[in-house]
């Protein structure tokens, strides 16, 4: 590959149909701090955090109040198979005692045509004159379908369409590494239409600032604290948690070590480091009160002892465990919000946070295993500058084992597709459109299952079926260019200087126009970067 | 991969989609045409193994080269001296009974290799080599046909090679599963050629497209379904009168009994769907079944075969002139075989195809031989294939 191609394809997001070829790759990837915008219109158009945590806030309370109700008509909470044995005739209350903040196991697909094509829809059709489903199960099914079609496939589209104008791409590129790296999975109910916010609000505003910044940012977003259940952590021996117990409150509240654990696993300083298991159960004793307000109204507002609007980030001094913690050997005596948030400071400059950023990001751009030069170059520069990233990205950009004339990468299908939709001059997509490829490429957005985020090596995406499916959607798309595209004069233009005779052949030989398109989103140059 | 949705009733032409009304026949604008011949050609892409289907029992190598996967046959009743059908073929067998089916043995398409896209090529555009012919013998054949008559559909996604061609014909497809075309699939192929990880990665993608797109699939209720679904387009007033039905899952390289048993109950059951399908329809009709080659005759240290030369073609239908096996026999003794290791092809798979459809639409033979496989060498067309 040439610098230039590298630049284009390797930091960058592929080359879009009519950009300006590259003279100065490097001056050009740095050039693009300047150029960035964290809030690029399609983002900006969306509804915000606020107006989707409220809708939330309301489904919630709707659950709650339903609950509430049930207990008082003296109705215990059953499964909802047990309902249905029960007389004919008999009304069953509008909800069980069925956890609404439960994870979708198989009913959120934030809009998932292609999955369900086999599968019969599982909901039953509502009775009529009724607002809500009466199976809790279901209800929530159709909740979360709701903030699928409502938010989340919105913010799909916004995401892609500022990844085909940007005129940042390598900066677009590092939003999607961060995001990844802090990543939530819309498969859990109260994540669904919040997943893309965590990126738009945490990730795109800090992308080039401090890590520090973007770690606090994340880790007091909504949809993180949902995701990882820090919301409902309660400090045993806090106000609140004391009252419970002398109340002998039908559910304890209780410790929730989950964000605790993937915040020194995942987001600092790397699985199997410095910590042990003693520390994250301290760590997530610090972090009680770390919550959001709104989600909780009612009784669940009042035993906190907050308000405010839906999905901003509160301490709630009520649910915090007193005392001072050991972490990590060291005493944290700070009180309330400043004990976790002390912790925090140091994690997000700790030298093995360093060394696992520094892993993480040589991975992404020089390949599956990295050269130990550059992560110990990165390393280096996290350290000296404190995490402050357009260094380290600079470092990068600086680094030789970055522009390995052979293809580091095998693009991820996010990947593959972005590069395509660029490749074509797409700039309008239709609703569904990318959200549905994605998934069918098996990589839907902001999805990933599990807060390790999506893998990021070939092993993971060059198999055999997912490479027919990028050839199948390949033959789709280039059908839409309605051979209007030369791919022979645009192939040239996407890999500068790199590409093979081979290819040029194959796309040259074409039986039409269109295959030559479809040849060349699928050709080697194509699939790595 | 074939999963017939019956209420589907979207039809792609060559050059764009049309939707066919659904109520079919009651217009008086056609003539009826002059025959009621219907025509339908059976693909088993993978390359089929012929000497599992229709075993040489009698040959006194037979049950020495094939060990265990020869005992599929141990009771299999023999339809002559020398061949035994393989026992789950009960609609095929049915037929040889009633004179209805007819095989040939030890045919081979002129490909002499073992790459599937080259060997499918082959027999789908009736030239010599892959790629040297640019439209399918089955497309050429429709210019033979009075305009009644030559109206034809392929029940796949795509049009196949061996229907393409100058003649429009239509294609329906029993799914919306989006399918590549098999024609991008082999450029495909071959751009990946020198990439090792791609290479790897796509021969595997393609065998296992061939897997699920076999007969096997849902216990052989596709294969029946698609049968059906066939049956139904051929017997409409105004439908088609050739149809073009593809299968996979031939490729049997491992744990062959198994997998070429359930393919063969699937086709079987497809066979008898089309009979039944087709009621008396079924007097005029002729399906020929065909592989773009054998398998090796030794069976590999997998319980499977690989790629070999020889194998055997199939011609059902009342339209048949059947009860018999044709075979110039070569032998399966190890000096007999094809390069020390297939079954010699005696017989052109054009020749047969070539007799068959001059034989079902009463064409003069030369003329037939020269619009489907211009390219061919002159060989002797065989006679009688069809009820007179």
């Amino acid at each position: 590959m040439s610098d230039a191609s590298i630049a284009l394809n390797r930091f960058g997001l592929g080359v879009r149909a009519g950009e300006p070829p590259v003279t100065d790759p490097k001056r050009w990837l740095t050039g693009q701090f300047d150029r960035y915008d964290a809030r690029p219109a399609p983002i900006a158009g969306l509804p915000s955090t606020s107006v989707i945590a409220g809708n939330l806030a309301d489904y919630l309370a709707d659950v709650r109040e339903q609950q509430r109700e049930r207990r008082q008509s003296g109705d215990m909470p059953q499964r909802p198979g047990q309902q249905r044995r029960r007389a004919a005739g008999y009304t069953p209350p509008a909800a069980s005692g069925t956890d609404p903040a439960m994870t979708m196991q198989d009913g959120t697909e934030p809009g998932a045509p292609m999955r369900r094509r086999n599968a019969p829809m599982q909901d039953m059709p509502m009775a009529e004159g009724q607002d809500m489903p009466r199976d809790p199960v279901q209800q929530a099914r159709q909740f979360a379908r709701r903030q699928g079609r409502d938010y989340y496939a919105g913010a799909v589209t916004a995401r892609c369409l500022a990844s085909l104008d940007t005129p940042a791409p390598f900066v677009e590129r590092m939003v999607h590494f961060w995001a990844n790296h802090f990543a939530v999975s819309a498969d859990k109910l109260t994540v669904v239409g919040l997943s893309g916010q965590l990126e738009f609000d945490a990730v795109r505003p800090h992308v080039l600032g401090k890590f520090r910044d973007m770690l606090f940012a994340v880790e007091r977003h909504p949809a993180m604290l949902l995701y990882l259940d820090q919301a409902q952590s309660v400090g045993p021996n806090s106000v609140a948690g004391q009252v419970a117990q002398r109340r002998q409150a039908r559910q304890q509240p209780g410790l929730n070590e989950n964000l605790a654990r993937e915040i020194m696993e995942l987001h600092t300083l790397g699985v199997r480091t410095v910590y042990t298991q003693a520390d994250v159960t301290e760590f997530a004793r610090a972090m009680t009160g770390w919550t959001v307000s709104g989600l909780g109204r009612g009784a669940g507002a009042r035993f906190a002892g907050v308000d405010g609007n839906p999905g901003d980030f509160v301490f709630a001094d009520r649910i915090h465990e007193p005392g001072a913690r050991t972490i990590l050997g060291k005493q944290w005596p700070q009180q309330g919000y400043a004990q976790a948030s002390a912790v925090l400071d140091m994690l997000a400059t700790h030298p093995a946070t360093a060394k696992h950023i520094a892993t993480k990001l040589a991975r992404h751009f020089a390949g599956d295993d990295p050269p130990p030069a550059l992560v110990a170059k990165l390393e280096r520069s996290f350290l000296a500058t404190g995490g402050d990233l357009p260094s380290l990205y600079r470092a990068l950009i600086d680094a030789p084992e970055a522009w390995a004339p052979k293809p580091a990468k095998f693009r991820t299908p996010w990947d593959w597709t972005i590069a395509s939709y660029r490749a074509l001059g797409t700039r309008e997509l239709q609703p569904l459109a990318a959200q549905n490829l994605l998934r069918q490429l098996g990589q839907p957005v902001w999805q990933p299952g599990s807060p390790a985020g999506w893998d990021d090596v070939a092993a993971s995406w060059a198999g055999p079926d997912a490479i027919m499916r990028r050839v199948e959607a390949a033959e789709r798309m280039a059908q839409r260019t309605r051979d209007t595209l030369d791919a022979r004069a645009r192939a040239a233009e996407l890999f500068p200087g790199a590409l093979s005779p081979s290819t040029a052949q194959a796309i040259a030989r074409a039986e039409s126009p269109g295959q030559g398109v479809a040849l060349m989103l699928v050709a080697p140059e194509f699939m790595r970067r | 991969m074939l999963n017939p949705k019956l209420n589907r009733r979207s039809f792609v032409t060559a050059t764009g989609t049309l939707v066919l009304a659904t109520s079919i026949g009651g217009t008086a604008a056609f003539a009826a045409a002059p025959t009621n011949r219907r025509f339908v050609f059976i693909i088993q892409r993978g390359a089929a193994d012929g000497l599992g289907t229709l075993a040489p029992v009698g040959d006194p190598a037979f049950a020495g080269q094939r060990g265990a996967v020869a005992e599929d046959f141990a009771s299999a009743p023999k339809l002559d001296g020398m061949f035994a059908l393989h026992p789950n073929l009960t609609n095929v067998a049915g037929l040889y009974a009633a004179k209805e089916a007819l095989f040939v043995h030890a045919v081979a398409s002129p490909y002499r290799d073992r790459s599937h896209f080259d060997g499918q090529n082959v027999l789908e555009t009736g030239g010599t080599a892959a790629y040297q012919v640019k439209d399918g013998w089955l497309n050429r054949m429709l210019s033979l046909l009075p305009p009644a008559e030559a109206k034809a559909i392929a029940i796949a996604a795509t049009v196949p090679m061996a229907l393409r061609g100058k003649v429009e014909v239509a294609s329906y497809a029993p799914s919306a599963l989006p399918d590549a075309s098999d024609d991008l699939l082999m450029r495909v192929s071959s751009m990946y050629q020198d990439d090792p990880q791609l290479h790897a990665a796509w021969e595997q993608a393609t065998a296992t497209r061939m897997v699920t797109s076999d007969l096997a699939a849902d216990n052989g209720r596709n294969a029946i379904a698609l049968g059906t679904l066939t049956a139904k387009l051929l017997a409409a007033e105004n439908g088609s009168r050739i149809a073009m039905i593809e299968t996979g899952g031939w490729d049997t390289h491992a744990q062959q009994r198994g997998r070429l048993g359930t393919q063969l109950r699937g086709l079987d059951g497809m066979v008898g769907a089309l009979k039944a399908g087709l009621g008396p329809l079924w007097q005029d009709t002729m399906i020929v079944i065909a592989t773009e080659f054998g398998r090796t005759v030794k069976v590999n240290g997998t319980g499977g075969t690989d790629h070999g030369t020889g194998s055997m073609a199939m011609l059902l239908g009342g339209a048949v002139n059947g009860g018999r096996v044709i075979a110039d026999w070569p032998g399966l003794s190890d000096a007999a075989l094809y390069e020390g290791r297939d079954l010699k092809p005696t017989t052109g798979l054009d020749t047969v195809i070539g007799s068959a459809v001059a034989a079902h639409y009463a064409i003069e033979g030369t003329r037939a031989m020269a619009a489907l496989f211009p390219q061919a060498q002159r060989a002797k067309l065989i006679d009688g294939l069809a009820r007179v």
